[in-house]
């Protein structure tokens, strides 16, 4: 004790635990505070303002009338669109996510733990511009899955799904159908490792216990493995909805002229210089997640939490 | 005397483990039967055989003479008490104890009804609304017991299930599990590794060790004449004398097993020094050296402990030397 080397910091630190805690948790919390909070608010400030359509010029006056602008035809069918789009690449994502989750958390053991988590975070190692140009290869007329259709003398079958408005198109890469493919590729990792986070910690001996009281496989399914995986799917839901609603660059490379919202921040920010209904723009994801989440909420989502 | 479980040669191997090894067992109906052994001995894979959460490798199970070997956990007529419980964590405790009533199809006043008249059985009235996060650890075993006996099971599976609780929980649970049993004239099996709850609780006790029984007999017959050196030792920890000392006190030439508390210090046939003393409370162990072998003694309180160290001579009374016929050490 008498010959330990003295070190009066540690020795302070350890009697004053919260000083250290309060050294370790400013700087982030500066960060995320003024920078992430202050640069949002900002945002939420320009929506209330208003542009003057002769001038161009920013009107500093608090206003609604930015927000009345997204209720027409154009603009609010970009937020339908956007909205439908989400929604639908996250119960897709949910839905290949699932078993792949399931398969990793319940069966895979050493080596194949391994090689599970590399197949799903490889993808995430390369560039995002790169991946979204070689989806829009393998989905042009000349790609790859059309080759694949006419080898397989099922031309037909492509033919008559894109025949099909709405999701259809002249190819698949400017179709709706490509640009929720690419969606639901990119965005697929961030599904599978919270559900697979959610499903590990169910011990075996819950599910066991379900069939022990006369659950068939398809009841255990129902009744115990998705509630307990639900935190899982909705927070992988949190990222594959809001990641979709946001983006910009995918639906621009791959897909039909008609525009996101992304697109159009960018757009009203850039090009057109309206901030205000960018801003505003931007601000209806936060609000649409808002809603999810307290609606996933009220369903008891969170109850295994 | 209907026989409730009944194994013919069943083994259930793990690739060239052998948990289970050519085990043949008949579980009558009504009785409270203990499996015991030490961890790794095969006896939760036998329970979880009954259960069906494992198939045999080998040999088959019959429950109430129906064979059972390929039948799935959900449609067997046992009900199981996980060690750790495995309440689901999403369900308030009403919800819990009426889950098999709910995937059986059950209304929600007759589901209702069942999980009320489920936590009276295991006094925990009022606590059907609060989630399973907010019990004790002993309130927890009862919803589990509870969740288990509303399906009426013809035999009720326990897997270690006082493991977790506390010396004086666990002996009330014991107490309440052996009237609750006798009240509701089921078979209960019981996997225990603690020889005091097995020799306590159970009308007939297997002995397990390395995937075999080693006997099977009541708490009696198990403690008192043991078949094998595995059993006298694990049983009680009773003294395993060797066949060249039973030999050199006796004349017969056979392992045998003698109770520290069947021996009496001051003259006798064997004689050993002192080498350790522990205070158990009601009594005072020592442990006696004879040549390579320890005998261990009880000495109740009161009686005269001799200093370690000191020669000592062993005796006991005629019949407390228990023959192993069965013995193969």
């Amino acid at each position: 004790m008498a010959k330990a080397v003295r070190s009066p910091l540690s020795d302070a630190l350890w009697r004053r635990p919260n000083l250290l805690l309060l050294l370790l948790i400013t700087p982030p919390l500066l960060w995320l505070g003024i920078v992430y909070i202050g640069s949002l608010f900002a945002l939420l400030v320009q929506s209330f303002f208003s542009i003057d359509e002769f001038s161009g010029l920013i009107n500093y006056e608090f206003t609604l009338k930015t927000y009345g602008e997204l209720l027409r035809a154009s603009n609010f069918d970009i937020l339908v669109r956007t909205i439908a789009m989400a929604s639908a690449v996250t119960i897709g994502a949910a839905i290949v996510a699932f078993p792949i989750a399931y398969y990793a958390a319940r069966y895979a053991r050493g080596k194949w733990k391994a090689v599970f988590y590399l197949g799903v975070m490889l993808p995430l190692w390369s560039s995002y511009l790169v991946k979204v140009y070689s989806w829009k290869l393998i989905l042009a007329k000349e790609g790859i899955l059309n080759w694949l259709f006419e080898t397989l003398h099922l031309s037909w079958v492509l033919e008559a799904y894109l025949s099909i408005p709405g999701i259809g198109g002249n190819s698949l890469s400017v179709s709706w159908t490509g640009t929720f493919l690419v969606f639901l590729y990119v965005w697929l990792p961030f599904m599978i490792l919270p559900i697979q986070a959610s499903l590990e910690r169910v011990p075996p001996s819950m599910l066991e216990a379900s069939g022990d009281l006369g659950a068939k496989p398809g009841q255990t399914l129902r009744h115990v493995i998705l509630p307990l995986a639900l935190p899982g799917i909705i927070a992988g839901s949190i990222f594959t909805f809001s990641l979709t609603m946001g983006d910009y660059i995918i639906p621009q490379i791959v897909g039909t002229s008609a525009r996101m919202i992304g697109q159009a921040v960018y757009q009203f920010q850039g090009t057109a210089g309206n901030i205000p209904l960018a801003a505003a723009f931007a601000v209806v994801p936060i609000v649409v997640m808002g809603i999810y989440l307290t609606l996933a909420k009220r369903a008891g989502a969170f109850d295994a939490l | 005397m209907t026989v409730a479980i009944k194994f013919s040669g069943v083994s259930r191997h793990f690739g060239i483990v052998r948990a289970v090894d050519g085990v043949n067992l008949e579980i009558a109906e009504g009785e409270f039967f203990a499996l015991l052994g030490p961890s790794g001995s095969g006896k939760t894979t036998c329970l979880r055989l009954i259960a069906g959460f494992e198939q045999p490798t080998a040999g088959s199970i019959a429950i109430f003479g129906e064979d059972a070997t390929q039948v799935p956990p959900y449609r067997r007529p046992v009900n199981t008490v996980f060690q750790d419980y495995a309440l689901f964590p999403h369900l308030n405790v009403r919800d819990n104890i009426a889950y098999g009533l709910m995937v059986r199809g059950d209304g929600k006043s007759a589901r209702r009804a069942a999980a009320d008249e489920g936590l009276e059985l295991v006094a925990l009235d009022g606590f059907g609304d609060r989630k399973p996060s907010e019990l004790s650890g002993g309130q927890r075993q009862r919803v589990a017991l509870a969740r288990a006996l509303v399906m009426k099971p013809k035999v009720l599976l326990l897997d270690e299930p006082l493991g977790a609780l506390d010396l004086k929980l666990r002996e009330q649970m014991q107490s309440e599990l052996k009237s609750l049993q006798r009240r509701l004239g089921i078979a209960f099996v019981f996997v225990t590794h603690d020889q005091g709850e097995a020799l306590s609780m159970a009308d007939r006790v297997a002995v397990f060790n390395e995937g075999q029984i080693q006997q099977v007999g009541s708490p009696e017959d198990v403690y008192d004449r043991p078949q094998a050196p595995f059993v006298a030792d694990f049983v009680g920890a009773s003294n395993v004398l060797p066949a060249d000392i039973v030999n050199a006190v006796i004349g017969t030439h056979a392992a045998a097993s003698l109770r520290p508390e069947a021996i009496t210090l001051g003259s006798g046939p064997l004689g050993g020094v002192v080498e350790a003393q522990a205070f158990l409370g009601s009594a005072t162990r020592i442990e006696v050296r004879c040549n390579r072998q320890i005998i261990k003694v009880l000495i109740p309180k009161g009686g005269v402990v001799p200093a370690i160290g000191e020669v000592v001579q062993m005796g006991w009374a005629p019949g407390a030397l228990h023959m192993m016929d069965g013995a193969h050490g």
